[in-house]
């Protein structure tokens, strides 16, 4: 046990290793809060940076599109669904387990990643 | 649930059965124990409580999209299933993967175990009641993570493997952090083997707890860490040749390197899994040192290679040593879009018959520590599921009739 105890009294002094939290004291209202961050008065806490190639939220880029449908015949989960009419796609970040097959078979590429991966969200799309 | 019983001698014993779903218990599985005074005197266990139907979903899938399925069946020990769903498919359709692809996939495969190992020293901590132990383990293998994030785009589930190599390669530029990954836990397993195995506290709580002689390991069919602790030489990356493993010196790790003696107990278990992540560390640093240049992947384009398993007739297998042990997978390919049939074995699933003899005679303090020394895994195991039926014990005379049944059905249907 005084291998841990050295171990974790060297800990006191770091920095704290895990993420921070987006404010240092729980605000008294969260809205009040995001609304100061809106107008610029106050400043949350960042999110850890993301490497790069990181596998985040799949961007679509419409007019690129050619309605070929790979990516709906390749996406496991279901989460790229083809629309007849427009013969364009719609995806659904929700159902996404961003495993980027769509990314990769894509013949013109207006499938991308982007470094977003703070999804909770109360709306679904 | 406790229900008290009266023996012929007029000793008292008890049944405590714990789950499906219980606070202590992280997964469901419902155990049934018999204990007199604080010695456990019969143990069994009931499974199927998280049937996910994940073959079933795979059988509507094409290979491709059954890939990232597959890697869903396990949350810590992901690649283990993506790679040996995809070996299987290899198997079936004659594909070669090209060499630099195994190195990449033995690379990221070991990845995998040092973090799955790490946390699984943390999770023992936990049930020793050691938490800040338990913290700092998984501090240690945050570092993993971020190296797996860095290589393959996320932290956990890494879709690095495709049919026939894999998706992304390791860049000259990335090899100086996978090094530094390496030296630190090289680094650590000192750190690591001085909380873990030379404290006078876990040495007394795991020494001859939980024991699991050869024989026994034997005849439970115990794969992985949970058999090599017991003496038992078996280690699929030695035993079969697949991905990098042959051209590799390797061999499997055995708890009486460090102590001399086998004993098949919970600190042995500690012990092998320990050494696992030094040579995990081992094995990534020669991989890198002797990787060749060249293809990483059989087929780049995806609607091709989807064609081409389209025409593919046959069986295929897929067996690898995961974290927990063996992992196997079975395909049957019909020439159709998606494969005909696909079974998984997860290594819980012959892990956890060994809990009956380790339990037997133990202390009920000593539940939580043995059952977590396995490593066990139950959504990983449960295959299958018995609905609408009262009675959920499905005996050989039962499966009979229910077959005879089914047959009834089935004639009366064509008639
Ligand atoms: S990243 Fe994967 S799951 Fe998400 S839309 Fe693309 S193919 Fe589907
Ligand atoms: S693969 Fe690309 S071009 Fe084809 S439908 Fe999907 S998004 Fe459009």
């Amino acid at each position: 046990m005084i291998t841990m105890q050295k171990e974790l009294f060297r800990q006191l002094f770091k920095r704290a290793f895990t993420n921070q939290f987006p404010a240092k004291h729980a605000p008294k209202s969260v809205n009040a809060l995001l609304e100061a961050v809106g107008k610029g008065k106050a400043k949350l806490n960042p999110p850890v940076p993301v490497p790069e190639n990181f596998r985040g939220k799949i961007a679509y880029d419409k007019n690129k599109c050619i309605g070929c449908q790979l990516c709906v015949k390749v996406c496991p989960a279901n989460a790229v669904v083809f629309k007849p009419k427009e013969k364009k796609i719609s995806y659904h970040t929700f159902r996404c387990t961003f495993c980027g097959e769509c990314v990769n078979v894509c013949p013109v590429k207006c499938l991308t990643f982007t470094d977003e991966f703070l999804l909770a969200d109360y709306k679904k799309d | 649930m406790l229900e008290k019983k009266k023996d012929a001698d007029g000793d008292t014993s008890y049944s405590i059965s714990v789950g499906p779903v219980h606070p202590a218990l992280k997964e469901p599985v419902k155990l049934n124990m018999s204990i007199e005074g604080e010695k456990v005197t019969g143990v069994d266990f009931e499974l199927s409580q998280v049937h996910r139907g994940v073959e079933w979903m795979g059988t509507r899938r094409n290979p491709i999209q059954i890939m990232f399925l597959a890697e869903r069946i396990c949350g810590i020990c992901n690649i283990c299933h993506i790679m040996a769903f995809s070996k299987a498919v290899e198997n079936a359709a004659g594909i070669e993967v090209p060499a630099r692809a195994s190195y990449i996939r033995t690379i990221a495969a070991e990845l995998e175990r040092i973090h799955s190992h790490v946390l699984w020293a943390g999770v023992a901590a936990h049930e020793l009641g050691f938490d800040s132990v338990m913290h700092y383990t998984w501090k240690l293998r945050e570092n993993v993570l971020d190296t797996i994030e860095y290589l393959t785009g996320n932290r956990i589930t890494k879709a690095i493997v495709t049919i026939g190599g894999v998706r992304r390669d390791i860049h000259e530029k990335q090899v100086p952090r996978l090094k530094e990954t390496t030296d630190y836990y090289l680094k650590s397993f000192d750190k690591l083997g001085k909380i873990f195995l030379k404290d006078p506290v876990v040495k007394s709580r795991c020494r001859d707890t939980g024991i699991l002689t050869k024989k026994e390991a034997l005849v439970t069919c115990a794969v992985g860490p949970t058999a090599r602790a017991s003496g038992v030489r078996k280690d699929i990356r030695v035993d079969e040749t697949y991905a990098a493993y042959p051209e590799l010196d390797m061999k499997p790790m055995m708890p009486d390197m460090v102590t001399g003696e086998t004993r098949g107990d919970v600190y042995d278990r500690i012990i092998t899994r320990l050494l696992e992540v030094k040579q995990s560390a081992e094995i990534i640093n020669d991989c890198l040192n002797q990787m060749p240049e060249g293809k990483i992947v059989y087929e780049e384009k995806i609607p091709k290679l989807l064609a081409e398993l389209k025409g593919v007739e046959g069986e295929g297998t897929g067996r690898l040593e995961a974290p927990r042990g063996e992992v196997f997978h079975y395909v049957k390919m019909v020439g159709e879009d998606s494969p005909y049939a696909w079974k998984v074995r997860a290594p819980t699933y012959n892990n956890m018959l060994a809990w009956v003899p380790m339990l037997m005679n133990e202390q009920i303090a000593d539940i939580p520590i043995i059952a977590a020394s396995i490593d066990p895994c139950m959504s990983c195991t449960n295959r299958a599921v018995v609905a609408g039926k009262t009675s959920s014990i499905l005996t050989q005379e039962n499966l009979h009739r229910l077959s005879v049944e089914k047959t009834r059905k089935i004639r009366e249907a064509l008639k």
